[in-house]
């Protein structure tokens, strides 16, 4: 039976990654750049959060702020300076990820909802700045951000920039997967757990978060570019409050202790938004609604629920429960009380 | 919370937020003397800018009454609760949309204001019996519960009463200009009354909290509310009374700010906010802090849109969010909050 259950459980994740791999060839070009490509910048930013809340107990919302520096940054030089589109996006990513390291080096004295309110404090400094500034075209934005030439055009033909997308899903949560399993990535996880013991033990407590805020920061840049790309555009709106509660919206319903909950919430979330007006006026509401659902009764979001679901089915079919409860329980057991819920 | 933040701060780098407050201070004398410069520079005759400069600190000083009432609730329900309220915004502006609904239909505006926050009272409490009272003590969940209950009523007020901004009628015997005596000035009535509400609200607070049994219950409680509860103190009622008179106050916020200036879909997450950084930067928790935050916030506000250089006026909504990262950065845990 438990040979079985694994087979299943890996037959139905193959069949899913089958599915994401092959939606520019099934599905409609719509659908792949209207739910496609707006799920996985979404989802990329979103793991910047989810990493940092997941491993470092940094509920951020700031990430939507680094997302704008580099996508703004990028799509001026490369608009406003005709800079070739890489290297703009290269120039953009590296300044966010030092403004990570500026907003991280600030916010890392702070905590729980202190360090919510000072990052929410950071992203309004960057929404204002970038809604005044002209340079960077202010609320109406920069238009024609295209993508370099090898990606296509991502309204009409979005295939190959989907699949850059999915390159770059795959690079990030393949390497903030090596991070968290790092010396750095487990003093990340005994600061989250208990930083007085590790004050204790010699650690320096604020340089981690700096060091794990700044990790995060080109990952949210990263997407903030691909956003740029995948829409030809970008602008102060972009990163409005609203975009921030969004990502978290997106985090949260995805799971907050797992990476792969980021983009399983940011496609849960670009689908509703993209289907959903159609029958509904009230789209927000209905989001709240999910939004409070998912906090009240699974705080490891969607991901989490499969995980629960899954043991409880493979209980049920088993039908040896005791002789299954013991390890279950056990590997549970640290992912439900760890994290900042 | 914060006896983690002071052990993140070694001990070999303890004298560096002295400096950094120091230079903090300076820069904000500083500022505040390059105001000054500005206002007094063409002497005090009726050609100089101090007309100007006495409109824009009486709005700097009534703003600021209109931050204190509606961030007092909001440190009220944290000190008390360690619940960061973020639905805030949403029980302030839904005050303010029940105090046009029924002045609307010809209450005075005195009743509505009363209803507003009874209104916005109620809402508050059921959303703490519903969702928050048995999430206490995980303050991140509960700050995600109220940012996803905010979501929901932002959205249902915005189908219900539109989004075109309104403003509501000030009552008959405060509509009128106040003569202020100097210059010809004459300033409206109803702003000067903000800023009496507010300061009768923190005196009654004062009294309340000092002088009463009430208050000496809501003390012990933000101490040890577990102590509290072991003593025989029915605190879920506590912890209900500080939900309600909380949610009451941003309700009565938001009727202000209605009044005063006007209703729109938005205004909730700008008051949030501003409620956030006034009690943030007094220490959460704090009354004190509280009216300290909101007169810094009102005066930077007033004074950084009026006194800027022109190139740089529109940058003018960062000020307050840079007042806010300075702070936390020399002071984690705000200027008031208390280690423990």
């Amino acid at each position: 039976m438990t040979r079985a259950w694994v087979y299943g459980t890996r037959g139905v994740l193959a069949v899913i990654l089958l599915w994401v791999v092959m939606v520019p060839v099934v599905s409609s070009t719509f659908f792949t750049s209207q739910v496609g490509l707006t799920s996985l910048w979404l989802g990329i930013v979103a793991v910047s959060l989810t990493f940092l809340s997941g491993n470092g107990g940094m509920v951020s919302l700031a990430q939507t702020a680094l997302f704008g520096v580099a996508g703004l940054v990028a799509a001026r030089l490369a608009v406003g300076a005709g800079w070739n589109p890489w290297s703009a996006a290269v120039v953009g990513i590296l300044v966010a990820t030092a403004v990570g390291l500026l907003f991280g080096a600030i916010a890392s004295g702070s905590q729980g909802i202190y360090f919510l309110v000072i990052t929410l404090a950071f992203g309004e400094v960057a929404y204002f700045y970038f809604a005044a500034v002209t340079t960077f075209g202010a609320h109406e934005g920069i238009n024609g951000a295209t993508p370099p030439a090898v990606l296509g055009d991502p309204i009409h033909h979005p295939a190959r920039m989907y699949y850059f997308l999915l390159l770059v899903s795959a690079l990030v949560y393949g390497g903030l997967r090596y991070a968290t399993r790092t010396a750095f990535g487990l003093a990340l996880q005994g600061v989250r757990d208990d930083p007085v013991r590790m004050a204790a033990l010699g650690y320096n407590v604020r340089l981690h978060r700096t060091l794990g805020f700044t990790l995060a920061a080109p990952v949210a840049g990263a997407a903030g570019v691909l956003s740029a790309w995948s829409n030809t555009r970008i602008s102060a709106d972009s990163i409005s409050l609203a975009i921030a509660i969004l990502v978290l919206t997106a985090a949260v319903i995805g799971g907050l202790n797992r990476l792969e909950g980021a983009w399983v919430g940011a496609l849960i979330y670009t689908f509703c938004d993209t289907y959903m007006r159609g029958w509904t006026d009230r789209f927000t509401t209905w989001l709240g609604v999910v939004f409070l659902l998912i906090v009240l009764v699974s705080p490891d979001g969607v991901v989490g629920l499969l995980g629960n679901a899954g043991t409880w089915l493979r209980r049920r079919l088993s039908g040896r429960a005791e002789a299954m409860r013991a390890p279950t329980a056990a590997a549970r057991a640290p992912a439900a009380d760890r994290g900042p819920m | 919370m914060a006896s983690q933040t002071s052990v993140s701060r070694r001990p070999s780098t303890s004298f560096r937020p002295s400096i950094a407050s120091t230079l903090a201070v300076i820069l904000g004398l500083l500022a505040l003397s390059d105001v000054l410069w500005q206002a007094f520079e063409k002497g005090l005759g009726d050609s100089g800018n101090v007309p100007t400069f006495i409109l824009i600190t009486l709005n700097g000083l009534t703003l600021a009454g209109l931050y204190f009432i509606t961030a007092s609730g909001l440190t009220l329900i944290f000190g008390l609760l360690r619940v960061t309220n973020l639905a805030h915004g949403a029980l302030f502006l839904l005050g303010g949309y029940v105090a046009l609904q029924a002045t609307a239909n010809g209450m005075p505006w005195v009743l509505a204001a009363v209803l507003a926050m009874v209104a916005s009272g109620l809402v508050g409490v059921v959303m703490h019996q519903l969702f928050l009272r048995w999430n206490q003590g995980q303050d991140m969940r509960q700050a995600l519960i109220t940012i996803a209950v905010s979501l929901i009523l932002a959205d249902q007020m915005l189908a219900h009463f539109g989004g075109t901004p309104t403003a509501i009628a000030p009552p008959g015997f405060l509509a009128q200009p106040l003569s202020l005596g100097v210059y010809h000035l004459s300033y409206p009535w109803f702003r000067i009354a903000m800023l009496i509400a507010a300061i009768v609200v923190g005196l009654l607070f004062w009294l309340v909290i000092r002088g009463t049994r009430v208050g000496m219950v809501v003390r012990a409680g933000v101490d040890d509310s577990a102590m509290t509860s072991a003593l025989g103190v029915n605190v879920q009622w506590v912890f209900a009374g500080a939900f309600f008179v909380g949610s009451a106050l941003a309700g009565l916020g938001g009727v202000f700010a209605g009044t005063a200036l006007s209703l729109a879909p938005g205004q909730d997450q700008t008051f949030l906010i501003s409620a956030l950084v006034v009690v943030i930067v007094g220490g959460m928790g704090s009354l004190g802090g509280a009216a300290l935050g909101a007169l810094l916030l009102g005066m930077v506000d007033q004074y950084s849109s009026a006194y800027l250089p022109s190139a740089y006026s529109n940058l003018s909504a960062l000020l307050t969010f840079v007042l806010l990262a300075v702070i936390l950065a020399v002071r984690p845990t705000g200027l008031f909050g208390r280690a423990g």
